[in-house]
């Protein structure tokens, strides 16, 4: 049974829906800004859900006033990893929050394997389920 | 059929005949309020107060032409501020941004002031991060370059300085949309500065020159200083200072109105000591307030000629 055709990553804000736009990111990064977040450019090859720390695409934005710089940013990286996820995050920095509150996807490969479902019987004919990323089969940088 | 257009390029045209009221344009961006805040803050400087006026008319029969589809592409405003030291450069660069905020050239309105040190950096690799680091935050805004001249050492070859103007250089070309650069410092270091690096003269389109301020000048700021802190001059203490304005400019380092303020600092020192010393117990609003002759005239600029040691602005 196919649950998700195209096999689309789904991490993170708006991932259930079409990409987000150009517009649509200034927007969002606007909102984040507005709120006094720190936002960061993050990029992997290994979209596995366990998979939180994504690398750093140059060092989190402090004490920007408008999206166009934050923008320039994304589209430098995906100028450098057209085929690798990207994402926008944003810091919380107020008390109580003290992280991330933002996160969304505004670059995806042209082609996603999707995830496979890996069984492994143990001890008393017990099974043990685990994702497994099709992808990450490949050595890195090949993946995609 | 414009819903591809950005939302701020005008998006629908006016027809050949029809009419634009330039007066309720003028209105409506409120730029007369920040025109009159700069006449009443800042004394004098009539050449850059016409100016900045002339540029603002600019922009604003700009705006008009872009209703007509007259004019497409965002002009440039890049600016370059030329003049000694504390004639004022910086408070009317934040007026400059105020003002190109309120006509709409820029999104948010707000100035980030740097220096050399903010935009170079110390090794290989360590300049371009940095400078990015420092426009980015500048977008939307005005980014101001004090002393610009610093950027370009033509003694040192391998001076990462280059590097941070060819960036520059770039993002004003191509986000003239998001930033607007303005580069100050002294007049001379400045022309030496273009000359060396005529991509960046090609690339400014105002240069405003600020003078020096005039004896009498220079007294209206004292008054407009002491007054915003709540202290003025005995009939005395005004001839002092007044014998003391040009005694100070005919000395070396002489920053207009930051020496103004320095030796105002000064002076007001003397009358805390001055009241301490006095011993008196009892002292009335206005004792606390006036400025006598005698806490000028103490200034070592009357005394032997030479600069006063402690002065800040002597360096």
């Amino acid at each position: 049974m196919m649950t998700n055709p195209g096999n689309r990553l789904t991490q993170g804000q708006f991932s259930f829906l079409p990409d987000l736009t150009d517009t649509q990111i200034t927007a969002q990064i606007k909102y984040a800004l507005s709120r006094g977040m720190a936002i960061s450019v993050e990029y992997t090859d290994d979209p596995h859900p366990r998979n939180t720390y994504w690398e750093m695409f140059g060092m989190p934005m402090f004490d920007l006033k408008d999206p166009a710089g934050i923008l320039m940013e994304v589209n430098n990286c995906r100028k450098s990893f057209p085929n690798h996820y990207i994402r926008v995050m944003a810091f919380d920095s107020t008390q109580g929050w003290e992280t991330p509150r933002m996160s969304f996807i505004v670059n995806r490969p042209k082609k996603e394997p999707g995830f496979g479902l890996v069984r492994q019987e143990v001890e008393g004919r017990r099974i043990r389920y685990t994702v497994h990323s099709y992808a990450t089969d490949k050595p890195e940088s090949d993946r995609y | 059929m414009n819903t591809t257009e950005k939302p701020s390029a005008g998006s629908d045209t006016l027809s050949d005949n029809a009419l634009v009221d330039l007066t309720a344009e003028f209105q409506n961006s409120r730029i007369q309020e920040v025109l009159d805040k700069l006449d009443r803050e800042l004394i004098g400087l009539v050449p850059v107060k016409t100016r900045i006026r002339e540029i603002a008319a600019l922009l604003l029969v700009d705006r008009l032409r872009k209703q007509f589809a007259l004019t497409s592409e965002t002009p440039t405003l890049h600016m370059s501020f030329t003049g000694n030291p504390g004639t004022g450069k910086t408070t009317v660069a934040l007026r400059m941004a105020e003002i190109l905020h309120r006509l709409g050239y820029v999104r948010e309105g707000h100035l980030i002031a740097v220096t050399r040190d903010d935009l170079v950096g110390q090794y290989i690799g360590h300049t371009a991060p940095k400078t990015k680091e420092v426009i980015k935050k500048a977008m939307g805004g005005v980014l101001f370059i004090d002393e610009a001249y610093y950027l370009y050492k033509p003694e040192n070859e391998r001076d990462y300085g280059q590097e941070s103007i060819e960036i520059l250089l770039q993002i004003m070309e191509n986000n003239r949309d998001d930033l607007v650069v303005i580069l100050a410092g002294y007049k001379d270091k400045m022309d030496r500065f273009f000359s060396s690096n005529p991509g960046m003269r090609s690339r400014i389109a105002h240069h405003v020159d600020f003078p020096d301020y005039s004896p009498s000048e220079l007294m209206a700021i004292a008054k407009l200083m002491l007054g915003s802190q709540n202290y003025r001059f005995s009939q005395d203490g005004e001839q002092a200072f007044a014998e003391y304005i040009p005694l100070r400019m005919k000395l070396g380092n002489f920053a207009n109105a930051r020496s103004i303020r320095n030796a105002l600092d000064r002076a007001r020192l003397r009358q805390a000591n001055r009241l301490f010393a006095s011993k008196t117990q009892r002292l009335t609003k206005v004792d606390l307030m006036t400025l006598e002759a005698e806490d000028i005239t103490v200034s070592r600029v009357f005394q032997d000629n030479g600069p006063e040691t402690d002065a800040p602005d002597i360096t």
